[in-house]
């Protein structure tokens, strides 16, 4: 292909016009990265939460998406979910300080997912936890996830080095810092999910096992795994939820949700095989009214196509 | 010369002798950087349109770069000969090349994206013209230069041509679904050589050739097809062959009315 200059400089000019699709990939040639501006609020006894944006990692919010949590001890903060950047992380460190008065002093890392987990750049590797499946699953995955988040991010995700978390969680009770809480070694969105219960405040920290009024995300998931999951927080007395994405909830009505949107996936997939659809199609299925509220739902239909059809066809489709 | 040898090889496409000159092509809509040279030389002197009745149907998201699926629905295009999936900036740029004999102007399969790229469906009406259309899709590097799944789990030869499908009653047609395992190695990956799917056939119980798709290696891996065939009948009959010279072949009941 031979262009000359002129071609060059009047296709230029009419871009905007004649190529809608390339518009925003100049814009973003042109902006910078911004900063994380996080915000804390308090939604118990010495428990903040931080809401991530309900959205997909986008580079305009950051890849900031995911919800995190301060629980004040007098030891310092526990931070559950410490971000997807280094600047995130840091941003998250900072606000903790602010809001508890006192440093972070333990960070939870509630699953693999780069949204949670690439922020532990920001803390001493010895104070990040995380259950083993986790660690196991970074080791695995981590870097493609860093790639995967530089291209989206590009600045955003500045200066962040591959931080695993010790995989030295267990189930069950820890008392930090004259605090008290529940450890729970959960999977199926996928495979360690650690989920929190503070004794004081009766407030749950889920991680990715509930997902509120934004659409779940299946990359790893067990959908069998996850509802036994679910019923197991489900079963767990709490008077607050706070989920991975989307708004903290007081009733069932989160957990309900997340499984509702589970069971009607699952079911819609697989008709979709045995109707004989092809990918294309099973992602433009209708959404049902009732998830009207959920954000996010196309585009996490469309990535649950991506993870599950090709198993189901595995499992549907008669052998020839 | 060399070069563009090999590049019209990778495409799947004999050089045209002559080929259509840049002036001869309407702007492109997507401001592809690869437009004129992919469409001198798939198009040759054809008249080329861009086409909305087109049907061109991708997902908004490039969830997984190896296993990208695209859907052409061209029905509303009368007398379509000939239909071409291709990516402006994929190394191998032209996926399928698909002669629907006795079948309708639709295919549903998975490609690779090597990077962000338009994707394009593009097909040849009986009197020449090839109608286009296209959208941009943004995807992670890699799609065709990293090895197949089953490379790395080392078991592609345990399952190399295992075939699932079965047909559906659509109307008064038939819809035709086929999956096969294949590693579809693009011949990018180092110390593996190009093996991929060459032709998949569909035949009908007369023995004639009733759909004709050729594949490259920018298909995805375990590649699979959505076929509209026109009619019914009891029986089909699938025939595939790779570059190796294998041939993969399997009996389909057709649709229970």
């Amino acid at each position: 292909m031979i262009l000359s200059r002129r071609h060059v400089v009047t296709g230029a000019m009419a871009l905007p016009a004649l190529a809608p699709a390339l518009a925003p990939a100049l814009a973003r040639a042109e902006v910078f990265a911004g900063s994380y501006a996080p915000r804390a609020e308090a939604i118990g006894d010495g428990v903040w939460m931080v809401r991530g944006a309900d959205a997909p990692i986008l580079f305009e919010n950051g890849g900031a998406i995911a919800n995190s949590a301060f629980l004040a001890t007098d030891a310092g903060t526990v931070l559950f979910d410490p971000g997807v950047s280094l600047a995130h992380g840091t941003a998250l460190a900072t606000l903790a300080r602010r809001t508890t008065g006192r440093e972070v002093a333990r960070v939870y890392v509630s699953h693999l997912h780069p949204d949670h987990a690439m922020g532990a750049a920001a803390f001493d590797p010895a104070i990040v936890h995380a259950l083993p499946a986790t660690r196991e699953g970074l080791l695995r995955d981590v870097e493609g996830f860093s790639d995967a988040m530089y291209r989206l991010l590009a600045d955003w995700m500045k200066g962040t080095q591959i931080a695993l978390p010790r995989g030295d969680v267990t189930a069950g009770e820890v008392t930090f810092g004259g605090r008290t809480f529940q450890l729970l070694a959960l999977d199926g969105h996928s495979g360690g999910d650690l989920a929190l219960l503070d004794h004081a405040t009766g407030t749950l920290l889920t991680g990715d096992l509930v997902f509120h009024d934004r659409a779940p995300s299946t990359p790893h998931a067990d959908l069998g795994r996850w509802r036994r999951a679910l019923e197991t927080l489900q079963a767990l007395p709490h008077r607050k939820l706070l989920p991975g994405h989307g708004p903290p909830d007081t009733g069932a009505g989160a957990i309900a949700q997340t499984r509702d949107w589970l069971d009607w996936l699952e079911t819609s997939l697989r008709e979709a095989v045995t109707s004989g659809l092809s990918m294309v199609e099973a992602g433009r299925a209708a959404i049902p009214p009732r998830f009207a509220s959920l954000k996010a739902a196309r585009y996490e239909l469309e990535r649950s196509v991506s993870h599950l059809y090709p198993g189901l066809e595995a499992e549907l489709l008669p052998a020839l | 010369m060399k070069r563009l040898a090999l590049l019209s090889a990778l495409m799947g496409q004999v050089a045209p002798a002559r080929a259509a000159t840049a002036t001869d092509l309407p702007t492109d809509p997507l401001g592809s950087p690869m437009w004129t040279y992919h469409a001198e030389r798939l198009f040759a002197d054809a008249r080329v349109v861009f086409d909305a009745q087109v049907g061109l149907a991708i997902p908004g998201i490039a969830e997984n770069q190896r296993v990208f699926p695209v859907m052409v629905d061209a029905r509303a295009v009368p007398d379509v000969t000939r239909l071409l999936i291709f990516a402006d900036l994929n190394p191998i740029p032209l996926a399928i090349d698909y002669r629907p004999l006795a079948a309708r102007a639709f295919l549903a399969t998975r490609i690779k994206l090597d990077q962000r790229t338009p994707v394009r469906a593009a097909v040849q009406t009986r009197d020449g013209t090839w109608h286009v259309a296209g959208q941009w899709i943004d995807a992670a590097g890699g799609g065709c230069s990293a090895p197949p799944v089953s490379r790395v789990k080392g078991d592609w030869a345990e399952h190399l041509g295992d075939m699932r499908g079965r047909t559906w009653a659509e109307g008064e047609e038939t819809r035709l679904r086929l999956t096969l395992r294949h590693p579809m190695d693009t011949g990018l990956v180092e110390n593996i050589p190009a093996y991929n799917l060459e032709t998949l056939r569909v035949l009908g119980e007369d023995g004639r050739e009733q759909a004709h798709v050729t594949v490259s290696g920018a298909v995805a891996e375990d590649p699979t097809f959505t076929l509209l065939l026109a009619g019914r009948e009891a029986r089909y009959r699938v025939i595939a062959r790779d570059t190796s010279g294998r041939e993969f072949e399997a009996l389909i009941a057709g649709p229970t009315p």
